[in-house]
């Protein structure tokens, strides 16, 4: 090649030629990927569209477990004692009672409908014989056991946990976005200008970390009344900018005394090009490292919201509603759905933190 | 008289490893030399030339995940060799029979423990002490390196001391345990000269008196002729010449040696052009323009700059309200004639930085005029002064930090002409850039680099092209060739005076350096403590100084034919 028109690695290349010589980061990063390319599948329907179709039976287990059987369906889970307890000799309802259970017994009594005929009396009794004669028309077949299993409505586990990460990570993603944006964009603000400008942004900067974080979340919360991804975009990215802001101020304030900052000053450089043209490239990995660390964190922040039930709304499908909904599951023993998102969960956020370490070593200037 | 060495080493050979898949990369070359018993040996040479690898390696201090001492190397000491031995038998060996003394004095000292205990822990360690004796000898040693009021200094912590104080708290340590080599490893260069003086005689009446070696290592060749016996010169990891200090600087053998001789601008006299190092190395002309260059004002000249009364004080919080004044410059006055040099020397804290800072309005200037074409370019706002900006610009002191990493060359030459509107279009910004490029000696293909793949030499010249792109008419230099070796100094410096005869700037340069301000400058101005001490023609300052502060500095300034004590 022409040596007059040779282009010199610029920051990004060697950047990518250090993480490329760290294993553990390319798988980290392979692992990564291939979440977001399930995330795009899913988002544009190409994978996952019915996940909310009921395709098995309600809690089916997974098929390495096979299909449960009647016997163990039917078997009541909790023993509950036969007979009735003991009568209570100073029972004041005493005697209403023991008529009352002689009247049950007899076949009498009931419940009295005060003489009102049930219009729909005809029609139920036709559709039960009709129901009783082939018990399967009308209604598509559901399949006893599924590959991960199903949850209480019988949708498949796997397209709920494929579906409810492309919520995850959108709500992770823009969130940190967001909240990166604002922290950097007040750090840089506050830490160049300093003097009184700092002293603002700081005096806010405190109101905003003097509240406890969950209240701070529930209370933005209840401010914007709506329940959607939006929402909690909003909340997170509104209340998760304060690290980034103190992070970013510190870089503002040591870069700005640098040399070549004060070079860019005496040959004319205006203040926002010195603060963003100028210094922004040299602390951009800060502000790189702390979006993926919000990410994670977010990831994490989402399935907490929704578990509380700040989070998405009913009929979305994100990991926190998984393990809500897993909750009351697990005492019944079906463990699937709170294993499924779990993992999920538990092996995005490594690969992502594992990734980011390496990003942060690979970009820092200082390790040229 | 032949004696058994304290130390020799043979045929050290020491390879670095950057990352697993590159070779390894060989800075020290097969290096062999002896540090006889009682003297002291003088290692010199540039950045990258094994100097303070080798030290390291005799001390076993390598750092041993990319480091390797290549086989065959020795490193005999007391019948032992060095290179072998087991971490903790040299452990032994460091501190107590082998000691060292570092540059920077501030970052080698623990912050948060006092002197005192710091000095006790070598003696506790290595002596057995118990804590009552220890104190005793730290008092005692404090006091033989030179420190007024020692028990007072021992409860001290290290910020609490000046550089100079510091600098004899290391040595303090370093003979603790009265080592049999002493190694110091450019134990001056961050020190102004006139405490540079002191810590070398101090070292070297340490050395008299405790019948120790010392290996002594710097870049300077005037310190090193003032204390050592023997000089070894190193480049790129080889040796280019050993023998006594009088036979390497009086008859040097080595062209090297003889460029390092003459590339130092010279007090005495002043010559056209200062030899580089490709003056000696590989060509058979002699070196240097012939001719001297006559310096200094008749008094007539047009002036293009008049500084009257400048000050600039700094304040910082005392209590809820209060404010403490500090005068970092004050009442500095001066005319800078057009096409002339005004040096501004000075140490440490003298002011002398924040003047240049002042004028190009970095620093906001608490009082006083500055008088450019009639305008005050002190108090006129942002917005009028930044047409002004064009006429006087700055080069920093470390190239390694005024040039945004981020950026190619031909980006940071290529901003200052876009903010100023100077070419019509890209295109013709290109062609200017590349026009200076070659103007200062860089290659075109540099257009499209970053910085960190230039030496620092090379970097200050693209420093020097930025400021060119706006063709000032004043150019301050900022301490701009103190961070560069030696040939590299010498070649900025030709640099700088051909730009001067060639587009006629006027230049205040700043330095602490005496040798380089004397060259450069037609007038000079010396600052300390924030106030001009004294203000005359270069010469005159050099040749007939009025002030005692200048007579002071003048004396401390090291030269290669005062020894410090006789041989």
């Amino acid at each position: 090649m022409n040596d007059a028109v040779r282009h010199s690695p610029g920051l990004w290349a060697l950047a990518w030629r250090r993480l490329r010589a760290d294993r553990v980061a390319m798988v980290a990063l392979a692992i990564v990927a291939l979440y977001l390319v399930s995330l795009l599948l899913s988002a544009t329907g190409v994978i996952a569209r019915h996940w909310d179709a009921e395709v098995g039976v309600s809690y089916a287990p997974p098929s390495f477990l096979g299909a449960e059987t009647a016997a163990q369906r039917d078997a009541p889970r909790i023993k509950v004692p036969p007979a009735p307890p003991a009568e209570n000799p100073r029972d004041p309802l005493g005697p209403l009672l023991k008529r009352l259970r002689a009247e049950r017994a007899a076949g009498q009594g009931g419940i009295d409908y005060y003489g009102i005929q049930d219009p729909l009396a005809g029609d139920i009794t036709k559709l039960r014989a009709k129901l009783r004669a082939e018990p399967d028309a009308g209604v598509a077949k559901k399949r006893a056991t599924l590959p991960f299993g199903a949850d209480k409505w019988g949708h498949d586990i796997v397209q709920k946990t494929i579906k409810g990460s492309e919520t995850s990570i959108v709500v992770g993603l823009t969130a940190a976005f967001l909240a990166t944006l604002l922290g950097t964009l007040f750090g840089a603000i506050s830490g160049y200008y300093g003097g009184w400008v700092d002293d603002c942004f700081n005096w806010f900067y405190s109101v905003f970390t003097s509240v406890p974080y969950l209240l701070l979340i529930l209370a933005v919360a209840a401010v914007l009344h709506q329940k959607g991804v939006l929402t909690i975009v909003l909340i997170l990215g509104l209340t998760g900018w304060t690290g980034v802001y103190r992070l970013i101020r510190a870089e503002y304030l040591k870069h700005k005394q640098r040399e070549y900052v004060l070079a860019a000053d005496a040959i004319g450089a205006s203040h926002a090009s010195r603060m963003f043209r100028h210094i922004f490239p040299n602390v951009s990995h800060v502000a790189l490292v702390q979006l993926s660390i919000l990410t994670v964190a977010f990831i994490k922040s989402e399935v907490i919201l929704s578990f509380l039930g700040f989070g998405v709304p009913v009929g979305v499908a994100s990991w926190g509603s998984m393990l809500n909904e897993a909750q009351n599951e697990l005492i019944l023993g079906k463990w699937w759905q709170l294993v499924a998102a779990t993992t999920a969960m538990a092996v995005l956020v490594t690969a992502f933190s594992v990734f980011t370490d390496a990003l942060r070593d690979a970009l820092d200037p200082k390790l040229k | 008289m032949e004696t058994k060495p304290l130390l020799a080493v043979r045929d050290l050979r020491v390879s670095f490893r950057v990352d697993r898949r590159q070779p390894g990369f060989e800075a020290v070359k097969g290096v062999s030399f002896d540090i006889p018993e009682n003297s002291t040996v003088a290692l010199v040479g540039e950045s990258g030339s094994g100097k303070s690898v080798t030290s390291l390696a005799i001390l076993g201090l390598l750092p041993p995940e990319n480091a390797t001492v290549l086989p065959g190397s020795r490193i005999l000491y007391g019948g032992r060799d060095l290179v072998g031995l087991a971490q903790d038998e040299l452990r032994e060996l460091r501190g107590r029979d082998i000691s060292m003394i570092f540059q920077e004095p501030m970052s080698s000292l623990n912050p948060v423990f006092t002197v005192g205990y710091q000095i006790a822990e070598v003696l506790r360690l290595h002596l057995k002490l118990s804590p009552r004796r220890a104190q005793a000898r730290v008092l005692e040693l404090l006091d033989e390196v030179g420190i007024p009021d020692p028990l007072a200094k021992s409860r001290a912590h290290p910020f609490q001391l000046s550089g100079g104080q510091q600098q004899r708290v290391m040595i303090a340590m370093a003979i603790a345990c009265n080592p049999r080599l002493l190694i110091a490893d450019e134990p001056t260069t961050a020190l102004d000269v006139t405490i540079q003086k002191q810590i070398l005689e101090l070292l070297a009446a340490l050395q008299d008196r405790h019948r120790m070696s010392v290996l002594f290592i710097s870049h300077d060749l005037a310190v090193v002729g003032e204390i050592a016996d023997r000089v070894v010169v190193m480049r790129s990891g080889e040796i280019r010449e050993q023998g006594t200090t009088d036979a390497v600087f009086r008859n040097p053998q080595d062209a090297y040696t003889r460029a390092l001789l003459q590339c130092r601008p010279p007090l005495e006299h002043r010559p056209q052009r200062l030899a580089v190092i490709d003056d000696f190395m590989g060509s058979d002309k002699p070196p240097g323009a012939p001719g001297e260059r006559a310096r200094g004002l008749a008094g007539n000249e047009p002036i293009i700059l008049e500084v009257r009364g400048l000050g600039k004080s700094f304040y910082s919080r005392q209590g809820l309200f209060g404010q403490r004044e500090f005068k970092a410059v004050q009442d500095v006055s001066f005319k800078l004639a057009r096409g002339k040099t005004l040096g501004v020397v000075g140490e440490s804290g003298s002011g002398k930085t924040t003047v240049g800072l002042t004028l190009m309005r970095l620093h906001q200037a608490t009082a006083g005029v500055a008088l450019f074409e009639g305008r005050d370019l002190l108090a006129m706002p942002n917005a009028e002064f930044k047409a002004y900006k064009r006429r006087i610009q700055i080069i920093f002191q470390n190239p390694y930090a005024s040039l945004n990493p981020r950026f190619t060359v031909g980006q940071i030459l290529t901003e200052p002409l876009a903010i100023h509107g100077i070419g019509a279009n890209d295109a013709e910004r290109g062609a200017l850039v590349r026009e200076l490029l070659a103007r200062v000696e860089l290659p075109e293909a540099s257009y499209h680099r970053y910085p960190h793949e230039f030496s620092g030499g090379q970097r200050q010249r693209i420093a020097i092209a930025r400021c060119l792109t706006m063709k000032p008419d004043i150019l301050i230099c900022d301490e701009s060739v103190s961070a560069l070796d030696v040939s590299v100094q010498a070649q900025v410096l030709n640099l700088l005076q051909d730009l001067q005869d060639q587009f006629g700037l006027s230049y205040i340069f700043i330095s602490h350096d005496l040798a380089v301000v004397k060259y450069m400058s037609d007038q000079v101005m010396v600052m300390n403590q924030g106030e001009v001490v004294e203000f005359a023609n270069s010469d005159d300052i050099y040749l007939r100084p009025q002030h005692p502060y200048t007579r002071k500095l003048l004396a401390a300034v090291p030269r290669a034919d005062h020894r410090i004590r006789a041989a």
